[in-house]
């Protein structure tokens, strides 16, 4: 093995993104290992964007460093563009080019070129499911195929790395599958793929986990590992009548460290030590609350956010739901 | 390098050819301009203040008079006794026209020589001064071919001819004048607007952010963007050209390569601009808005629409500030004058000065702004 291959591809340290008075990305520091799929968790507006633009060399860091592949982020941002792949929130895509003349606008950009262009170009149609739609236009695509279009375009010269920002937003859990599918492919051939995501369940399909807030970085492990680790005591998934005042009196219970309401039910986390089923159950019903169920459950990434967060307004429903 | 050059360059063809706005403002735009401009510097105005100084006061003058005076084109509003006089009264504005009758105006006539009638033209409105000669010529050649019904054979001899004088700003005379105008207009204003749209509209759209991620350089980008918009500008002169030709009867003087390679000196200018606006545009409306900003000043001062020897010393000297200000004279030298470098090196030398500096100034911008 030589350097380069045990190196990270990704290292990252202090780096901080400042617009004015708003800190949108406050002193990240981590690594992303080679073949790694790395997801970026968080909220709206928690620095996602910030961070994989500053990455790409688009954006300047305020302050601290960064390497990818080897070259520095601030000053050798140009020599990095030719190994990575880069898909924007928004799918850029010219709307008024067909599916092909997109391929092969990227193709030409990145100088893929001669013989292995078309069949290049053939296998990414083929990998995307497009090549009954080549002579469409990009515009008239719906949703998912517009998603795998932009995947192609992003990754016609191969980069050994790619970065997707919020690759699935908006598009519907068939095509939301079968991207990841593709993104699975990419990976097992060695590619690093660095993804930010608001789903939860999706951040699971990563081999590690960065959960992001505020612009700062609240863990970072496996998905297993985050469950196990992330949550002090035992989880809890009660159901009751009048739910939002149950998890209003929860809170004062004995032995409960934290509550927070899932449309109908509540998840309870408690100390083993200083409580048990039997007592939040007794104990609502002393309240005057209808206790339905109350049974141990495996935490979710949904439930190892909230409480890192404390809060229970992000990104619920959709995710678990689903 | 050249290859990432090549796909942006075919890249922006495709999708002018799809975009049905571009389309037309490259090819129906240039001809539609120059017609509606031909008609509206046509359009006829009619009782313009005349005055007359008949030193020959015979039967064929009166006739001339009162046929200028009958077909509702001229009102005439009074004699004068010298040609000062008429030169006073077209200064005062109390007069537009004057028509100046020789001693030996209807002696000519009986002598069946050509009898010269001379018609001077405020020209510092070429509306008006494009009337009232035409207007003139058709009263001249109708009464003429009444004076000759007795003597059919001698054709040539005895007609009147109407020698225009025009005041102020002689070269206003024909409707040539304003078709180099228009065609260094079109020229301006499709660089400047395509330019700045192709890059703003990427902005707009998110593509931007997706090249400045690949390997391609600014300046590259910057000369992909650039050469398919010369190349419709370019297309867009040959439509005018043509048109011109074909509609109007205007041909080219001079020397058709010197046109095209000073063209391309002014290109620097209107490129650098439209290069600068998309630099600082968010949106294609505002790019819009700042291209009309742009051009309302060229359009006024620099000699198309008003010709600038009848402006305020100060206006003049803004239009100065003014490319198209210098581009205008290279045109009307070469379409009309047929003259070369020897005689326009003045307006190239300012010309190129500005098209080095703003297309300079603009690219060093553009390239701090991708980055
Ligand atoms: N160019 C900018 N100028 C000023 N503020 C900005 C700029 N870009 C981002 N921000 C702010 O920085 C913060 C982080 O934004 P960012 O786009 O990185 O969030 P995100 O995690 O990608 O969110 P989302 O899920 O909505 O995409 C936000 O508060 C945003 O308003
Ligand atoms: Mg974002």
């Amino acid at each position: 093995m030589t350097a380069s291959d045990v190196a990270p591809v990704i290292s990252v340290r202090a780096l901080t993104k400042r617009f004015g008075d708003l800190v949108a990305v406050d002193a990240l520091t981590f690594e992303v290992q080679r073949g790694e799929v790395f997801a970026f968790l968080g909220p709206n507006g928690s620095g996602k964007s910030t961070t994989i633009r500053m990455l790409c060399g688009i954006l300047e860091p305020t302050s601290g460093e960064g390497r990818v592949l080897g070259f520095d982020i601030a000053r050798e941002g140009e020599r990095v563009k030719q190994q990575i792949g880069y898909m924007s929130q928004r799918f850029a895509l010219y709307e008024d080019l067909t599916v092909r003349e997109n391929l092969e606008f990227y193709a030409g950009v990145y100088q893929v070129a001669g013989a292995s262009l078309s069949g290049r170009l053939d296998e990414l149609m083929t990998m995307a499911g497009l090549q009954d739609r080549q002579g469409q236009l990009a515009g008239s695509l719906s949703g998912g195929w517009k998603q795998r279009l932009a995947l192609g375009c992003a990754i016609v010269h191969n980069p050994p790395l790619l970065f997707l920002d919020e690759p699935t937003a908006g598009v519907d859990p068939v095509s939301r599958r079968r991207f990841w599918t593709m993104i699975y492919g990419l990976a097992q051939g060695g590619v690093t793929v660095f993804v930010t995501t608001h789903y939860l369940d999706e951040a699971e399909h990563a081999n590690r986990v960065a959960m992001i807030h505020g612009g700062t970085l609240r863990a970072l492990a496996s998905p297993a590992e985050l469950k196990r680790s992330a949550m002090q005591g035992q989880l809890l998934n009660v159901t009751c009548a009048s739910p939002m005042e149950a998890a209003a009196l929860l809170e004062r219970a004995p032995g409960v460290n934290e509550v927070a309401l899932y449309g109908a039910a509540i998840h309870v986390l408690v100390d083993p030590t200083r409580t048990s089923e039997e007592s939040v159950s007794d104990w609502l019903s002393d309240h005057g609350i209808a206790v339905g169920n109350v049974a141990p459950i495996e935490p979710t990434l949904e439930d190892v956010f909230v409480s890192l967060i404390g809060t229970a307004t992000v990104a619920t429903g959709q995710s678990t739901t689903r | 390098m050249w290859s990432r050059i090549r796909s942006i360059i075919r890249k922006e063809f495709i999708q002018i050819r799809r975009d049905p706005r571009t389309l037309a403002m490259v090819l129906a735009l240039p001809a539609l301009q120059l017609l509606l401009f031909g008609y509206a510097f046509n359009t006829v105005v009619d009782h313009l203040p005349l005055v007359i100084f008949d030193e020959s006061k015979d039967a064929y003058s009166r006739q001339l008079i009162s046929a200028f005076g009958n077909t509702g084109y001229f009102d005439i509003r009074g004699h004068v006794d010298s040609r000062e006089a008429v030169a006073a009264a077209i200064d005062a504005g109390d007069a537009k026209v004057g028509l100046v009758l020789p001693p030996r105006f209807g002696d000519d006539i009986l002598r069946r020589q050509v009898s010269l009638a001379q018609l001077i033209v405020d020209g510092s409105d070429p509306n008006t001064a494009q009337t009232a000669l035409f207007a003139g010529w058709m009263i001249a050649a109708a009464v003429s071919e009444s004076v000759q019904q007795p003597n059919v054979v001698a054709a040539r001899q005895g007609a009147i001819e109407l020698r225009p004088v025009v005041l102020y700003n002689p070269s206003m005379l024909s409707v040539n004048f304003m078709i180099p105008g228009l065609i260094g207009l079109i020229l301006q204003f499709q660089t400047l607007i395509l330019t700045a749209f192709a890059i703003v509209r990427e902005r707009e759209r998110g593509t931007l952010e997706q090249l400045v991620v690949t390997p391609i350089k600014s300046w590259e980008l910057m000369i992909g963007k650039i050469i398919p918009y010369v190349a419709t500008a370019f297309m867009a002169v040959a439509v005018a050209l043509l048109v011109a030709r074909v509609w109007f009867g205007v041909e080219t003087a001079g020397s058709l390569p010197l046109l095209v390679l000073l063209s391309s000196l002014f290109l620097l200018s209107s490129l650098g601009i439209g290069l600068f606006i998309s630099t600082i545009s968010q949106t294609q409306t505002q790019a819009m808005q700042l291209a009309v900003f742009v051009m309302l000043p060229s359009v006024l001062l620099s000699g198309f629409m008003f010709p600038r020897e009848s402006m305020p010393w100060i206006i003049q000297q803004l239009g100065l500030l003014i490319p198209l200000t210098y581009f205008l004279q290279i045109l009307r030298g070469i379409m009309l004058k047929g003259v070369g470098l020897e005689v326009l090196w003045g307006s190239v030398v300012p010309l190129a000065i500005f098209g080095v500096a703003v297309f300079g100034l603009s690219a060093a911008r553009f390239r701090k702004r991708l980055g």
